[in-house]
């Protein structure tokens, strides 16, 4: 037996050990079930999960099981959790301490040969799985010879290409091979694509994940009694999405094919992670099992000393744990509650905030402009939203019915007076939003919340004619408002703690992820775009093709190219954009007339009628020539690099945000930056940008791989 | 007069009974869940019983407070998946809790109210250790309403060998080892384990299912039970070798009009014929169902020698001595609790009415020669509870 003591190194003081303890349970005719509980012994806030002295235990468990087995003293193995989790996985608490290749190979050994033995015990082995069951916790399940479920499992997943791995034990060989090569590549590729998609106990089910599935009430009972006629014989076990030869011979290959075409035009190529979960799948086909494992470990040993698995992790804990603990955020205590809110405004954007208000908050919203008609048009829409979520069944008639006489319209602001909560979404200039705060504030009481959803006018501005400035914040959401995740909360000069943390908990209850920004041109988000797309227009305005202008930003693995952005939030709100920072920054931001003019034409790209893109819109491309100096991709993408890293390096110095993770969590929520890239930072210190820059990194050491 | 409802026995079954404590297999187990994996059992058994028929759900408990409160036929009903039209109640009277869920409801069908209902209790005395909170009113001891030993029930068992000096402490431990060899020989020919209902249970070393009564002492002798301490007085009687233990258990059963059962094609295992509970001086509440069983026989019309076969809720051996003294009826007879009492298999309050009606429902079976049954025992502060049954597999006899 393996040792691994390398790795046991590494987390010996730290690890949670999740311990396999093991109790006899009677079946029929004096046989014995061995069952395996895997506890950590804390409660269901800290599931389960496996380290390598975890792995350690549970190896010489399942080693002594086999003894057992082979003395005839057990005649069944099952595995099962502690209430409400099964296995959330690898312990990826310590893998950035992972110091070579080799090292990290032991990770994926170690699982496979703990795991392993499950396949090979000499009695048919069980999984229960009662829980939360993701990555290494599926796995345990997929190693055994057969499944149970309980119906109230509330997510099970194979995560690991969302993280930049691979299922590397045992996940990628003995899926497919159980549940058939397209189920596989949806819940390995798909899902964790998916903004890492979970799937509920019935669908494992109908995966053929799960061999049979129980009610929670009684789910160990129904398990145990359900392996009592597994071993007797009067329960066989049928698997329709086991792949036959059929399958093996014509559609594996082909099913791995449209994946991988899908993939190269969704996510471009790259992204490692899902190109050899591709691979290893596709060498499923025909591999037995130790082939298949040994490919595991290669494959799992170079992604984890890789550079975009440790941005993956760092990503993934700043949306999961930093998006939590908003960094200068004041006490919660100091949040006064919001028990009833006005909207300014009543067009789109306007109603789509009182619709999130009133469904997130459940109190009273009203909205206002300038006539009725207008007032009218906006509650129609709001509540047709509502009556769509009814009829969708997302919330029952009750539900809808409280939430329509929730919301009301007038065009007479004294019924704004008992708001505590306003929120403006009207036009974009700065005299507009002024005279509107200035105008609500004589009805509202002196300590109401005011938020502007302004995303480039100066938030201190906005409150110049306000008699008390100290309670008006910035509140800016991005599109669609129900959709993205992000609110940049603009923290103005005058803002009061009160008010802030006011912000802070609103924003948590409409369960947006919100991040405190100073009140800087652009704030984060829509300061960063522009100026990528700044350097892209100017690009064009020189005279670099726009296909040289995507295929220089293709290293970075963005959600979309410049053009594709441009089109998506619209050209003339584009160039607005870039004027706007132009304006503030003239030495650094660019400004484009040629978008502007773009903005007039329409469009930069041509698609077809199901709206995609087919190439370069002609009248676009005739509109931007004329260019004399143009740049080499590379020269390009290390002036977006050096670009970049420059203004990120800037507004850290001017404190915009409290970190370098707080940009990175902006750009992950706000825009879709992915996981890969760390958000933005961790690239530009992996490509050498901050060095040749500023002389330095943004994180100290730099988040990359050992390879 | 308008003919009565008859109201059957349709089936019962409880969990395993385990010892109270933190040793106990039910610590970390709710008591609530006790009772929930046991209606799922009987529920599951029974399929044909259209659960939306079910028109209530009584569950006894003795301290309702915690895991049972909350109005336990309800919360039970619901987590054991019955629909939510299905109403539910709690019961209590002590001991008895189980057995006046079945005479309730039973009353309920008598009266037409009900076609189908579940009764049964539960008590987890790990968790609510009896009089636990209790606060008794002060009256009864200031006005000598009781003397301060009715509130402790060993106490109370100590009085029935003072007043019945030939119940001595020889024939109760005599009594109580042949329960525990009883008991372990019906588990031996699998008289007991059909009616159970395994439940998991989750331990510092992980799950385990609970399949057998924790409680039993198969290898009880008379040496052994002479050498046991009398905690109730010094140099007493009442051991903890001849009386029952603290248990956790859970029992329901399905009963319904004869109709309902001939309807939805359930095949009973017992009738009613009739029940009763009586008072007694709450100083030595363990002859309590003396008078309950005298009434009880009254309002049927039958005596003492039509009883062939007597399911005793063994509180203490001294209590079901005197039962069996006043009725002229023999130590060992072979009519009473022939596979054993609560003395081996437990006694979590106010679950045991039905453990009894389970036994006899099956003795019943085994026995088509006997046409009626009793099912006794005595609650705290002085009552005693009755019901008699006959044995629809009656062929005659004698």
């Amino acid at each position: 037996m393996a040792e691994f003591t390398q790795l046991a190194e590494l987390l010996k003081d730290d690890e949670v050990v999740t311990h396999s303890y093991v109790r006899d349970v009677p079946l029929s005719g004096g046989k014995t079930l061995a069952l395996v509980t895997l506890d950590n012994g804390r409660d269901h806030t800290r599931p389960n999960t496996m380290g390598p002295t975890t792995l350690l235990e549970l190896q010489r468990t399942l080693q002594s099981l086999k003894d057992r087995a082979s003395h005839g003293e057990i005649h069944a193995v099952a595995v099962t959790g502690k209430p409400y989790i099964l296995a959330a996985g690898a312990d990826l608490s310590h893998v950035d301490a992972i110091p070579s290749t080799e090292v990290a190979k032991q990770l994926g050994q170690q699982g496979h040969a703990t795991l392993g033995l499950l396949g090979d015990l000499g009695v048919p082995s069980f999984v229960f799985i009662n829980g939360l069951a993701l990555g290494g916790g599926v796995e345990i399940a997929l190693n055994a010879d057969y499944r149970t479920i309980d119906s109230s499992v509330p997510a099970l997943a194979l995560p690991e290409v969302f993280l930049g791995i691979i299922p590397g034990w045992g996940g990628a060989w003995l899926l497919p091979n159980l549940i058939g090569i397209e189920n596989a590549l949806k819940v390995i590729v798909e899902n964790p694509l998916k903004n890492n998609r979970m799937l509920k106990a019935k669908d494992a089910l109908e995966l053929g994940i799960a061999d049979v599935m129980f009610e929670p009430a009684n789910f160990l009972e129904d398990s145990i009694k359900w392996v009592d006629r597994v071993v007797s014989g009067t329960t066989k076990v049928k698997r329709p999405n086991q792949p036959g030869k059929i399958e093996r011979a014509v559609k594996w290959d082909a099913a791995i094919g449209i994946a991988r075409k899908m993939l190269q035009s969704r996510i471009g190529t790259v992204p490692k992670s899902p190109y050899a979960a591709l691979d290893l799948l596709a060498a499923a086909k025909n591999t037995d099992k130790a082939t298949g494992f040994a490919a595991e470990d290669e494959v799992l040993a170079g992604l984890i000393t890789g550079d975009q698995f440790r941005a993956s992790i760092y990503a993934f804990n700043l949306v999961q744990k930093r998006a939590k603990r908003p960094a200068g955020a004041p006490d919660k205590a100091l949040a006064r509650p919001v028990t009833k809110v006005g909207v300014i405004g009543a067009g789109l954007m306007a109603s789509q905030f009182a619709l999130l208000f009133v469904r997130r908050l459940q109190v009273p919203v009203v909205i206002t402009d300038l006539d009725q008609a207008r007032v009218d048009k906006g509650l129609d829409y709001i509540r047709g939203e509502i009556d769509t979520l009814r009829d969708k069944g997302r919330i029952s008639p009750d539900e809808s019915n409280r939430l329509k006489a929730l919301v009301s319209g007038t065009t007479d602001k004294s019924e704004f007076a008992d708001c505590d909560w306003v929120i403006e979404a009207v036009f974009e200039e700065l005299g507009v939003k002024q005279d509107v705060f200035a105008d609500v504030e004589q009805y509202v009481s002196e300590t109401a919340v005011l938020a502007t959803n302004t995303s480039s006018l100066s938030v201190d501005a906005i409150g110049a004619k306000l008699k008390h400035p100290e309670r008006l914040v910035g509140f800016h959401f991005f599109n669609p408002v129900a959709v993205m995740p992000l609110i940049e909360v603009v923290k103005a000069p005058k803002t009061d703690d009160e008010t802030l943390s006011t912000a802070m908990v609103t924003a948590a209850a409409l369960k947006k992820t919100a991040v405190i920004t100073k009140n800087t041109p652009g704030f984060v988000v829509n300061r960063i775009l522009a100026k990528l797309l700044g350097e892209a227009m100017h690009a064009v305005d020189t005279g670099t093709p726009f296909d040289t202008v995507v295929e220089a930003v293709k290293p970075l693995g963005l959600p979309m190219d410049p053009f594709e952005l441009l089109e998506l939030v619209g050209l003339t709100v584009g160039a607005h954009v870039l004027d706007t920072h132009h304006a503030a920054f003239p030495d650094r931001f660019f400004e484009s007339e040629n978008l502007r003019k773009l903005a007039e034409h329409g469009k930069i790209l041509d698609r077809d009628g199901k709206g995609k893109v087919k190439g370069y819109d002609k009248t676009a491309l005739s509109i931007v020539a004329g260019g004399t100096t143009p740049m080499s991709a590379d020269e390009l993408r290390i002036r977006i690099e050096d670009g970049l890293a420059d203004e990120i390096h800037r507004m850290l110095e001017d404190g915009v945000v409290a970190a370098a993770e707080d940009i990175d969590l902006c750009m992950i929520m706000g825009a879709g930056w992915p996981f890969q890239m760390g958000g933005v930072t961790p690239y530009l210190d992996r490509v050498g940008a901050s060095e040749r820059v500023f002389g330095g990194t943004f994180h100290t050491p730099p988040i990359r791989g050992v390879a | 007069m308008v003919e009565r409802t008859e109201v059957v026995f349709v089936d019962g079954v409880r969990t395993p009974f385990g010892r109270a404590g933190e040793k106990g297999m039910y610590w970390n187990t709710r008591a609530d869940d006790l009772a929930v994996k046991a209606m799922i059992g009987l529920l599951e058994r029974n399929p044909e019983v259209p659960k939306d028929r079910i028109d209530d759900v009584a569950i006894a408990a003795t301290t309702q407070q915690g895991d049972q409160g909350l109005t336990l036929g309800r919360t039970t009903a619901m987590l054991a998946g019955l629909p939510k039209s299905v109403p539910g109640y709690a019961i209590d009277r002590m001991c008895a809790g189980a057995m006046t869920s079945v005479t309730t409801t039973a009353g309920a069908i008598a009266f037409g109210a009900y076609e189908l209902a579940i009764a049964g209790g539960v008590e987890h005395m790990g968790r609510h250790p009896m009089g636990f909170n209790a606060d008794p009113n002060p009256r009864f001891l200031a006005e000598k309403l009781v003397s301060p030993d009715a509130l402790n029930m060993g106490m109370t068992a100590e009085r029935i060998h003072d007043r019945f000096p030939h119940l001595t402490k020889e024939r109760a431990d005599r009594y109580a080892m042949r329960s525990q060899h009883k008991l372990a020989a019906a588990y031996e020919a699998d008289k007991i384990q059909p009616d159970l209902i395994p439940v998991a249970i989750r331990s510092d070393e992980g799950w385990g299912l609970a399949t057998r009564d924790e409680a039993p002492r198969p290898e009880t002798t008379m040496e052994g039970l002479a050498g046991l301490k009398t905690p109730f007085r010094p140099h007493g009687r009442v051991t903890a070798g001849n009386s029952s233990g603290l248990n956790d258990g859970a029992t329901v059963s399905l009963m319904a009009s004869a109709a309902a059962a001939k309807e939805f094609g359930l095949k009973p295992k017992m009738r009613m014929v009739s029940f009763a509970f009586a008072g007694v001086e709450p100083e030595i509440m363990g002859i309590g169902p003396v008078p309950s069983t005298e009434k009880a026989l009254r309002k049927a019309g039958l005596s003492i020698d039509d009883i062939g076969l007597f399911e005793l809720n063994e509180a203490f051996a001294v209590q079901v001595l005197s039962f069996l003294d006043h009725f002229g009826i023999d130590d060992d007879d072979p009519r009473v609790n022939p596979w054993g009492g609560a003395i081996a298999i437990g006694h979590p309050l106010a679950s045991s009415g039905v453990r009894l009606m389970i036994q006899l429902a099956r003795q019943f079976e085994e026995h088509p020669e006997v046409r009626y049954g009793v099912t006794a025992m005595c609650v705290g502060l002085g009552q005693g509870g009755t019901v008699i049954w006959e044995n629809p597999n009656f062929k005659g006899g004698k």
